[in-house]
């Protein structure tokens, strides 16, 4: 266990290494010169001379790339153009925002998903079956962005319930995590659908209920905890699909998080927080998926690492 | 992919007198029929726009604008006082030929490389997946963002960020698919007779992977819809004045106050696009493998 740990923790560099290999790729594909880009349009003279040899602007690519993985490795990625601080301050300002958001979005998401998942999965072809089988296909097939403007006007503008925009408790965080959360909660709920399906078909199951295990006890012990395999397989993906989504809804809420910063920081071109940006959550991205593949092993015991 | 396999083995079991078959439990599948139905009817919307657009999708009013569905202006009119109603019609074209044309990028990227990477093995194959993972490390909509940010906005530029962020959905399936099929009996076979492997390769596997392609290509038209959307809305994809929905959702957000409706209905043309492809999606897929029914 120790050792695939080790393994797995290892595999994530290569990985990160690919990615800071795009970033340098994608930030030499922008015309125009790199200093000029890191610096700003109307930065001085000495500023850029001092900038290019800080990135080894002055040397040839491969050298230029050795350089930047150095500055990275330091925890250098450069400042931002807009305000001049280091770009990993301004993503560290941010960070909990959006972490907030991703959590509060996830909880709901699996609470709602499982919820009705479970109910249909167990009560196939009912109506709460069908009717939120439906609800979940329009969930999955609507736009995050136009679901929150859609909140945004009912709740906000028209019933003033909670603030349109911006960041500030608990208040200012319910509309943008129902709207991140919405696409979550309907895939996770068709996913453990099908899932407790395919489960409750198993011979383990039959089992179970001909020795005369009460209902309720073979949903939670056999059912659920199996179904649940491939949900955490998707709870994964879905993460990523959040952080996704969360640059999205942090733009239509105004919501003062990584992904604003990084749509902000796209559309001033101040690469450097790009930069450091798109790293970070290659970074959290690779962690997560490590977490997801750890967590096999507590669901399903027959999955073991050497 | 567990599923994906799956599917390829019923599909080459029986041979192609069984699309008869098919087509007749596709039929039964109420939604999926809905979808296909839908879909036409975008697909058709999209292609006559000249004609079925009540007015021009470009044409300014500024005199009227932001005035709520009214007689000759069903859903109302814009910031400039443009027909929405028209200016959706129109959006119909960009959003479906965005879709096709990442998707046709993807594929035509992703496919080569997972045929390649399955059928060839060794360091093609290592070489491959380590790039397609470093792609995957990224959610599909953050790659396709980090494109354009590079390339720099603009419609063009949107299409080939979500072509390249759905790349690797076709490399790991092609070639999963090759692998299962590479070790089948007929491949076998005509390995045997001493066919070349290129030969093998086009003539004998390929043809027998199209079927999950199929069925992924059609639900990846979905997702690249909503990416291309979500790039309109954040400024990234679609430029003004195009009639792009999500162009005109971003447009919408400043006035959601004054005029809602010129966000409402941009948004229910995204929605219902995207569940008609899901609908033929899932129905295709679902007719190809019965034992998910």
């Amino acid at each position: 266990m120790i050792g695939f740990l080790i393994r797995r923790i290892l595999a994530i560099i290569p990985i990160l290494l690919g990615v800071s290999l795009i970033v340098f790729v994608m930030l030499r594909m922008i015309p125009g010169d790199p200093a000029a880009l890191m610096a700003g349009e109307d930065a001085r003279p000495e500023v850029l001379q001092s900038l290019r040899e800080q990135w080894g602007l002055n040397e040839p690519l491969p050298n230029q790339y050795l350089v930047f993985l150095r500055n990275m490795f330091q925890g250098d990625l450069g400042k931002s153009i807009r305000s001049g601080r280091p770009a990993i301050e301004e993503i560290g300002d941010r960070y909990l925002n959006t972490v907030l958001l991703a959590t509060l979005s996830l909880v709901m998401a699996l609470s709602v998903g499982l919820f009705a998942g479970i109910i249909s999965g167990t009560r196939p072809y009912s109506l709460f079956d069908n009717a939120s089988m439906l609800v979940a296909l329009f969930g999955v097939s609507t736009p995050a962005f136009w679901l929150g403007l859609m909140l945004m006007w009912l709740f906000a503008v028209e019933l003033a319930w909670f603030p349109a925009v911006g960041a500030g408790g608990i208040q200012s965080l319910i509309l943008p995590s129902i709207t991140l959360g919405a696409v979550v909660a309907a895939t996770i709920a068709r996913q453990t659908r099908s899932s407790v399906l395919e489960v409750m078909r198993q011979d383990y199951v039959r089992t179970a209920r001909s020795k005369g295990v009460p209902e309720n006890t073979v949903i939670m012990k056999h059912v659920l905890k199996n179904a649940m395999i491939p949900v955490v397989t998707l709870a994964g993906v879905l993460f990523g699909t959040m952080l996704g989504g969360s640059i999205i809804v942090e733009t239509v809420f105004a919501y003062p998080g990584l992904g604003k910063l990084l749509i902000d920081s796209i559309s001033s071109r101040d690469y450097p927080v790009v930069q450091a940006l798109i790293m970070t959550y290659a970074l959290v991205f690779a962690i997560i998926n490590l977490a997801v593949d750890l967590s096999y092993t507590y669901l399903d015991p027959r999955i073991r690492y050497e | 992919m567990g599923e994906s396999v799956q599917t390829i083995q019923t599909v080459h079991i029986r041979q192609i007198g069984e699309a008869s078959l098919i087509f007749h439990r596709f039929k039964r599948n109420k939604l999926g029929v809905a979808g296909t139905v839908a879909l036409t009817l975008f697909i058709l919307l999209a292609l006559l726009a000249p004609y079925v657009a009540p007015k021009d999708p470009l044409a300014a009013d500024l005199s009227n604008n932001l005035t709520p569905p009214s007689e000759g202006y069903p859903l109302g009119r814009d910031e400039l006082g443009r027909d929405i109603l028209s200016r959706i019609i129109y959006g119909a074209r960009i959003s479906l030929t965005v879709g096709l044309i990442s998707v046709g990028i993807a594929a035509l990227i992703g496919v080569p490389l997972g045929a390649a990477s399955g059928y060839r093995g060794g360091w093609v194959d290592s070489l491959v997946m380590r790039s397609m993972d470093v792609l995957l490390s990224f959610p599909s909509i953050l790659l396709a963002i980090v494109v354009v940010a590079a390339l720099g906005p603009g419609l063009t530029n949107a299409m080939i960020a979500i072509g390249v962020a759905l790349v690797p959905v076709y490399a790991r399936l092609t070639r999963g698919m090759v692998l299962y099929v590479k070790e089948l009996d007929f491949v076998e076979a005509a390995r045997m007779v001493g066919a070349r492997g290129s030969r093998i390769l086009f003539r004998h596997i390929m043809p027998n992977c199209l079927a999950p392609i199929i069925v992924q290509s059609t639900l990846n038209i979905a997702s690249a819809i909503l990416s291309a959307a979500a790039l309109g809305f954040l400024g990234l994809g679609a430029q003004p004045p195009t009639p792009e929905w999500g162009v005109m959702l971003s447009k919408g957000r400043t006035y959601l106050r004054v005029a809602p409706h010129v966000s409402i209905f941009p948004g229910i043309a995204i929605m219902l696009t995207v569940l008609a492809f899901n609908l033929v999606g899932d129905g295709i897929r679902d007719a190809l493998d019965p034992r998910m029914v």
